[in-house]
């Protein structure tokens, strides 16, 4: 992981060291996405610019309705059919995913990228077996044949820690329980060795022992074989446990976005500093959660200047002119950016916090 | 101290009723002794062949005491039986086994109107809990109106005088579900179930259809309605720091059973039984991440393995599947709800919950003459990795 040509790599293939790759693995820049609806044009995504570096894993947090979904949808290429892509680029390992085709993209999907959903008992097919599911990628995209694919299929429905896998080849999904189920949709997506795997609020639906082992698994896979991920959630605390970086949506558009640590226990966003002091944590009990007050904005008719000013604490009458993209923060570790304009506030109230309780 | 390996309808030992009153004092205001819900499962037909139905086990043989005023937690995994206790202790479900009392009088299964009145309950779901052809006022006339909770001529001011409570005006009144957010929804859910005056309120997992920066609004709501009415709360919940936030008691349940109850504090800060252990070990903390992040050398995960089916439980203790200090006992002796001796309230059911902590030694040595399906001490996960 030394020459600078290592930033392209030519072959599909498990990386050899560790996560360090000059340059991000994946870029997005200034991305938009709208969807028409009867009401108006639907701004989902407006605006997001993202990179995500080989081996790391990237947080993407926000309310439902905040187009973290569609941010990870037009990445991988499967928005709905009434949202497109209206401008914007998606750099994956040098190739701007945008222009391609769907069939070129059925070319990146599975050796480069793949997804794991939410349900995994809706993304599984109920009447394949599971062991030919996880077989179909290796045998599509890199021309293995029937039995060395089962076998590839075997070798990685042991890695993701599907016990007896010689017998669990040949059950289906509803065989399996939802933890196991996710071991298989984790395990398809590491079918073709991708780059990168895109995590659709892989552990919300699952309990609480099972997240612990999904999430253990997936930072075991990213350290082992260098592959990066980006994590959707709304789950402050898995963000925590498991991802090195955080960006933070709202409306739309990042509002923050940093090291895992210093946007969680540090908020530079009045957003970000209400989802930490909302969100009940075991460790840190309060008298009283502060919630945040009003309801997440319209993404037909977003209000003017910063987009959260009507729900803000602390917002002055320039927050609801001038518009807020995210700028860096002056002394911060690498991209440690907000996008409020009087951060400082922030600063001084999670000091306040910190003498509080 | 253990009940024979096995038994449907469980230890049913009155120990449970004797914490809660060790807590506050007073005899509890509801009550279930040995109480057990199963349903049947698969076709009649087949059945018949085989002459036996196949029964999965929802709630096991439970003992559990509210006293007036608590706030009590019922936590466990899915599956573990809490919603089905709650449903039966609400007298939505009849029980199989077992009695539910009520300020020392047995519930009968048909309960009078009345009886039901005083235990109330509020559903995960808003969207699917309000009947969609009911306006919000309409609903609560008919409630009222049919429990004769007030006079005809007051039911306007006391709906007005309910949604003012749970944090909402006289203009919801008129609306329809529909044109509520998810948490007005589910304060729409909680004035409904307070309209009734009850003593008990039953809320099953309420916060977790929500958003997070909604769910804060709903539970200091819950919190506050404690103090005011002087309610007494049991709250589903599958999030333990909720729980923490919310519950002065918590119960823990397991596969139809509960393994731990102990107050709040005492539960976080020393629980007993390894699935409370594991269960404490698994929740992602946000406060000094820097500590709780997985790393590459990490060891195995919290809790190994899935939940057994309700079907099929084990004979013995029901988590030894799964258990990092299962011992030979452990496979043919069903552990009962014992009590700490220093700290009556705190109860749990594992054979080793107040005896010193079997050390790592003293588990290879059976580890080594008779290795059981899950080797102790060694979480699964890891072994299979090697």
């Amino acid at each position: 992981m030394t020459g600078p040509d290592m930033t392209k790599r030519g072959t599909a293939g498990p990386a050899a060291a560790g996560p360090a790759v000059a340059g991000p693995m994946l870029e997005v820049s200034d991305l938009h996405v709208q969807i028409a609806a009867r009401h108006g044009t639907v701004r989902a995504v407006d605006g997001v610019s993202l990179e995500v570096a080989g081996g790391e894993a990237l947080g993407l947090v926000g309310e439902s309705g905040s187009g973290k979904s569609m941010t990870l949808r037009a990445i991988l290429g499967v928005l709905p059919p009434e949202a497109r892509i209206t401008s914007g680029q998606i750099v994956l390992d040098g190739v701007d995913l945008v222009p391609l085709s769907n069939s070129d993209l059925n070319h990146i999907r599975g050796p480069k990228m793949s997804m794991v959903f939410q349900e995994p008992m809706s993304a599984l097919n109920p009447v394949m077996r599971v062991g030919h599911q996880i077989a179909e990628g290796p045998r599509v995209h890199m021309g293995y044949s029937r039995s060395k694919a089962a076998e590839r299929a075997l070798e990685l429905m042991r890695r993701v820690g599907i016990p007896d896998p010689e017998r669990r080849f040949r059950a289906y999904p509803h065989e399996f329980s939802g933890g196991m189920r996710q071991r298989v949709m984790i395990a398809i997506a590491l079918s073709c060795d991708p780059e990168i795997i895109l995590c659709d609020e892989p552990t919300t639906a699952l309990d609480v022992t099972i997240q612990d082992q999904i999430l253990r698994l997936l930072a075991r896979l990213c350290a082992d074989s260098g592959v990066s991920l980006i994590f959707v959630t709304h789950d402050l605390p898995v963000v925590a446990q498991l991802c090195q970086r955080v960006a933070v949506m709202y409306g739309g558009q990042l509002v923050e976005t940093g090291d895992v640590r210093e946007v969680l226990l540090d908020p530079r966003h009045p957003y970000t500093l209400g989802l930490v002091r909302s969100a009940p944590d075991v460790e840190y009990v309060r008298n009283s959660l502060v919630a945040i007050p009003g309801s997440p904005p319209s993404l037909v008719t977003p209000p003017s200047g910063c987009r959260f000013h009507p729900r803000c604490e602390f917002a002055e009458e320039d927050c609801k002119v001038q518009p807020t993209p995210l700028r860096e923060l002056p002394g911060g570790s690498r991209s440690r950016a907000t996008a409020c304009l009087h951060y400082e506030r922030c600063q001084d109230a999670v000091a306040a916090d910190r003498v509080g309780p | 101290m253990t009940a024979a390996a096995g038994q449907p309808g469980g230890p049913g030992t009155g120990a449970a009723l004797d914490g809660a009153a060790g807590v506050t004092g007073t005899a509890p205001l509801l009550s279930a002794a040995g109480v057990a819900v199963s349903f049947a499962v698969g076709s009649a037909l087949a059945a018949r062949v085989r002459q036996q139905q196949r029964l999965l086990r929802a709630v096991d043989g439970v003992d559990l005491a509210l006293a007036r005023g608590e706030a009590l937690a019922l936590v466990g995994e899915s599956g573990s039986g809490k919603s089905t206790l709650a449903l039966a202790l609400a007298g939505l479900r009849s029980v199989d086994q077992g009695e539910i009392r009520f300020d020392g009088r047995v519930l009968p299964t048909r309960r009078s109107r009345a009886d039901q009145r005083r235990i109330q309950m509020v559903f995960q779901d808003p969207y699917s809990s309000l009947n969609p052809r009911l306006t919000v006022g309409g609903m609560l006339r008919e409630l009222l109106r049919v429990h004769h909770i007030v006079p005809s001529g007051e039911v306007e001011a006391y709906s007005t005088e309910l949604l003012t409570l749970v944090g909402l005006g006289p203009d919801a009144l008129p609306a329809y579900p529909r044109q509520f957010s998810g948490g007005q929804r589910q304060r729409v859910a909680i004035a409904r179930a307070l309209a009734l005056r009850p003593d008990i309120l039953v809320a099953d997992e309420p916060v977790s259809a929500l958003d997070v920066s909604v769910q804060a609004t709903i539970l200091n709501l819950l919190r506050d309605l404690r103090g005011e009415l002087g309610l007494t709360l049991l709250l589903i919940s599958h999030n333990l720091a909720v729980v923490r936030h919310l519950c002065d008691r918590v119960a823990v349940m397991y596969l139809g059973r509960i393994v731990e109850v102990a107050p709040t504090e005492q539960l976080f800060s020393n629980p007993r039984h390894p699935y409370t252990k594991g269960l404490l070990a698994a929740i992602p903390r946000l406060a000094d991440s820097a500590s709780s992040q997985i790393t590459a050398a990490d060891s195995g995960p919290a809790v190994a393995g899935d939940m057994p089916s309700a079907l099929r439980i084990p004979a013995g203790c029901r988590f030894r599947t799964r258990c990092p200090i299962a011992q030979e006992i452990c496979e043919t002796a069903d552990p009962a709800l014992t009590q700490d001796i220093g700290a009556p309230a705190h109860q749990a059911a594992c054979h080793f919950a107040f005896t010193a902590a079997p050390s790592a030694a003293a588990l290879a040595a059976p580890a080594a003459a008779a290795p059981p399906a899950v080797a102790p001490g060694v979480p699964r996960q890891q072994q299979r990795k090697d």
